[in-house]
C-alpha cells in the first residue's frame, strides 16, 4: 500500500465511521457487543471484527492476535497437533526487579492460560504439512527466554527428523531480560538450529507479525528462506524510542512498518491477514512440500 | 589517569606515599619504614578492592576510557597484523576491524569491535557500535578464514549494535542473525573474547564460538544495565541493582554455562598495565587454539552446536 492509498483509505474510513456513529445513535446499543477500532476509531461489533479475522472492516487495520487465534485462522480445521508443551519456565537467576520474575510468570499464565510465549507443533495449511512455532505477545511481550529458545529449536530439530518445512510466526519485543545472558544465548541456539535446516535443505518461512523486535529479528525471525510480513506489523531491531534518543531526530511515521521494510528490501512480501493462508499454501506448493 | 569513585581511598594512600617520598628527599630524613608500611597497606587494599568488585564497579572498569582497545591489542599481541577492509557492497564500517594476524607464529583471522579513546576517535569508530555492514564485513572475513583454513579470533567490546535509521533500513537484525547462523557452520576453530562491554546481540554477532572467554572485569549481558533499569525499574539511575540482577560478570556467566572462562587482568584493571594484559590474552588465545588443533571440520561444528544447544534452563525433559 502506498502512503497515498493509506491516507485515502483512512479518509474513507473516517467518513464511514461518522455514518456508523449516526447509525448507533438511532439503534439500541449494547456496549459489550461493540468495540472501537484503535486506528480509525470506528465503532464495530465484536462479532463483525472476529468474523473479519480481527481486521477492522472500515480501515483495514490489523489488530494484534494471540497464538491460539493465529493457529485457528491459519491451519486446516483440527489439524494442529501441539508438541513440547511439557517444557516450562523456571527462574534461573532468581531475578527480582519491582516484581519477582516468578510472579510475572504466574501473572502471564493467569492472563493467557499459556505456560510460555510460544506454541510449537505440527499442522496443515491447505493440506501442506508444516512444523510451526507461533509466538504470543500477550505472554510477557512475547519475550524469548530459555523455554522459547528451546521449543523453537526442538520444533526445528523435529522438522529435520520428519523432513518437514518450518514456519515461524513471530510476535515479540525481543529477548527476555529476566533470564539475561541465557536469553541472549537462545538467539545463538535458535540460529544454530536454522543452520541445520539449511544443511538439511528444508524450507524455512518467517511470518513476522505485530510486533517483532530485538532478539527475534536478530536471530531466527529474520533467517527464513522466505520472509513474509503481515500488513501493518512493526518490525525492527532497536525500538523506536531508543533510536529517537540516540539520533535525536523524529522518525518517519511509517518507520519500521512491514511496508517500510518491503521498500528497503528486508522482507520478501507484505501480506494481508485474509491472504495469508493462500500465500503460505502457494509458497509450500511451489517448493513441492 | 582517570580515577573511578571506588578507587579514591586507594589514591589517597598513594598520595601520602608520594608526599613522604618528597619530604624524605628534601629533608634527608629516613622515612623508608613509614613508606614501606603505606605501600604494604596500599597493596593489600588494592588486592582486596579488586577481588571484591561489585558488578556496577566492574561496569566502570569495563568502560574505562583508557581500557586497551582492539587496535592496541593488535599491536601488543600480534607479530604482524594486516587489516582487510570493507564489506564489498559499498561500506567499510570502522566499528568492526578485521585482518590477517600472526600470533605466536600462527596465522589467524583477527576481528573485533573498535572503540576510540578520544571524541575524534569515537566519532570515527562510532563508539564501537557496528552497523549491519560491519557484521557483513566480519562474515566476509569469516568465510575467507574458512577457505584458507585459518582459525578465527574475535575480540568484542561494544555497547551494542547501532540503533539508527539507516541501520534499520539496511537490516541490523538480519545482519546479526545471519552471522549467528553462519558462524554455526564454520569449519575452522573460533575463539571469542569479550574484552570490555559485551552488550546484547551486537556482541553475540561475533561470538558464536567454540570457546568464549571474558576478561576478568568485562561484562556480557542481554541488555545494558541502564536500559534494563529504565524499563523494569522505570529509572535508569538504578542500574547498579540491574547490574546485580542481570548476572553480568565472568564468574556468574561461567556458572550459568554461558562462557568457558575468564582471563586474568592486572590488579587495578586492564588499563593499568597493557603489557601484562596483552601477555595474558595472548597466552589464552594460544592455549585455546591448541585445544582445537587436529579437530576435523565436523568435530568443530558439532562441538560449537552442542555447546550453544545446551544453553538455557527450564523444567521438562
Amino acid at each position: 500500500m502506498t502512503i497515498q492509498e493509506w491516507f485515502d483509505k483512512r479518509k474513507a474510513a473516517q467518513i464511514q465511521r461518522r455514518q456508523m456513529e449516526n447509525r448507533m445513535d438511532s439503534e439500541d446499543f449494547a456496549a459489550d457487543l461493540w468495540t472501537k477500532c484503535v486506528h480509525c476509531e470506528a465503532q464495530i461489533t465484536k462479532k463483525e471484527l472476529e468474523e473479519n479475522m480481527m481486521v477492522c472492516p472500515m480501515c483495514d487495520y490489523h489488530f494484534r492476535i494471540n497464538a491460539r487465534e493465529r493457529i485457528q485462522q491459519l491451519f486446516d480445521k483440527d489439524s494442529f497437533e501441539e508438541l513440547f508443551s511439557e517444557i516450562k519456565p523456571t527462574d534461573p537467576l532468581n531475578f527480582v526487579d519491582t516484581v519477582a520474575y516468578s510472579e510475572r510468570l504466574e501473572k502471564a499464565h493467569a492472563k493467557t492460560g499459556m505456560d510460555e510465549a510460544v506454541i510449537t507443533g505440527i499442522g496443515m495449511i491447505e493440506g501442506h504439512k508444516v512444523a510451526v512455532a507461533v509466538m504470543d505477545f500477550d505472554f510477557m511481550g512475547g519475550s524469548m527466554g530459555s523455554v522459547v529458545g528451546e521449543k523453537v529449536t526442538r520444533i526445528m530439530e523435529e522438522a529435520i527428523k520428519r523432513r518437514l518445512p518450518v514456519l515461524a510466526i513471530t510476535s515479540s519485543g525481543g529477548a527476555r531480560m529476566q533470564e539475561s545472558a541465557l536469553s541472549l544465548m537462545q538467539m545463538a541456539k535458535t540460529s544454530c538450529a536454522v543452520s541445520r535446516l539449511d544443511e538439511a535443505g528444508l524450507l524455512y518461512i518467517n511470518l513476522l507479525t505485530e510486533p517483532t523486535f530485538g532478539g527475534i529479528t536478530a536471530s531466527f525471525g529474520m533467517l527464513g528462506d522466505i520472509i513474509i510480513a503481515e500488513q501493518g506489523a512493526r518490525i525492527g531491531f532497536a525500538g523506536r524510542r531508543v533510536i529517537e534518543q540516540t539520533i535525536r531526530q523524529k522518525l518517519p511515521a511509517d518507520f519500521q512498518t512491514a511496508e517500510y521494510l518491503l521498500k528497503y528490501g528486508q522482507v520478501d512480501m507484505v501480506s494481508k491477514r485474509s491472504d495469508l493462508r493462500k500465500t503460505l499454501s502457494s509458497i509450500l506448493d511451489m517448493h513441492g512440500v | 589517569m582517570m580515577t573511578l569513585d571506588f578507587e579514591k581511598p586507594l589514591v589517597e594512600i598513594e598520595e601520602k606515599i608520594k608526599e613522604l617520598r618528597k619530604i624524605s628527599s628534601e629533608s634527608g630524613m629516613d622515612l623508608n619504614k613509614e613508606i614501606e608500611t603505606f605501600e604494604q597497606q596500599a597493596n593489600d587494599y588494592k588486592k582486596e578492592l579488586y577481588s571484591n568488585l561489585k558488578p556496577f564497579q566492574k561496569l566502570q572498569i569495563a568502560r574505562h576510557q583508557e581500557r586497551p582497545n582492539f587496535l592496541n591489542y593488535t599491536r601488543l599481541i600480534c607479530e604482524d597484523f594486516m587489516e582487510l577492509h570493507g564489506d564489498r557492497t559499498g561500506t567499510d564500517d570502522r566499528a568492526i576491524i578485521g585482518g590477517l594476524a600472526k600470533i605466536g607464529g600462527k596465522t589467524v583471522m583477527l576481528i573485533g569491535t573498535q572503540k576510540g579513546k578520544s571524541t575524534k576517535e569515537n566519532l570515527e569508530y562510532n563508539f564501537g557500535m557496528p552497523q549491519p555492514q560491519g557484521y557483513r564485513k566480519a562474515l566476509r572475513l569469516f568465510k575467507h578464514a574458512e577457505k584458507f583454513n585459518m582459525p578465527i579470533v574475535t575480540l568484542i567490546d561494544t555497547p551494542g549494535a547501532y540503533p539508527g535509521i539507516s541501520a534499520e533500513e539496511t537490516g541490523q537484525g538480519g545482519a546479526i542473525a545471519v552471522n549467528l547462523r553462519e558462524m554455526a557452520k564454520l569449519k575452522v576453530p573460533v575463539v571469542a573474547i569479550i574484552t570490555g562491554e559485551g552488550c546484547s546481540g551486537g556482541a553475540l554477532g561475533l561470538a558464536v564460538a567454540n570457546k568464549v572467554l571474558m576478561l576478568e572485569h568485562a561484562y556480557y549481558t542481554v541488555i545494558s544495565p541502564e536500559g534494563c533499569a529504565s524499563i523494569l525499574w522505570r529509572d535508569a539511575a538504578r542500574y547498579p541493582e540491574a547490574a546485580e540482577a542481570l548476572k553480568i560478570t565472568a564468574d556468574d556467566l561461567v556458572e550459568l554455562g554461558v562462557i568457558d572462562g575468564a582471563i586474568k587482568e592486572p590488579i587495578g584493571g586492564a588499563h593499568t598495565c597493557y603489557s601484562e594484559m596483552s601477555q595474558n590474552m595472548k597466552d589464552a588465545i594460544l592455549n585455546s587454539l591448541d585445544e582445537f588443533e587436529g579437530m576435523s571440520a565436523d568435530e568443530l561444528r558439532n562441538q560449537r552446536y552442542d555447546k550453544f544447544r545446551a544453553m538455557g534452563q527450564f523444567i521438562g525433559l
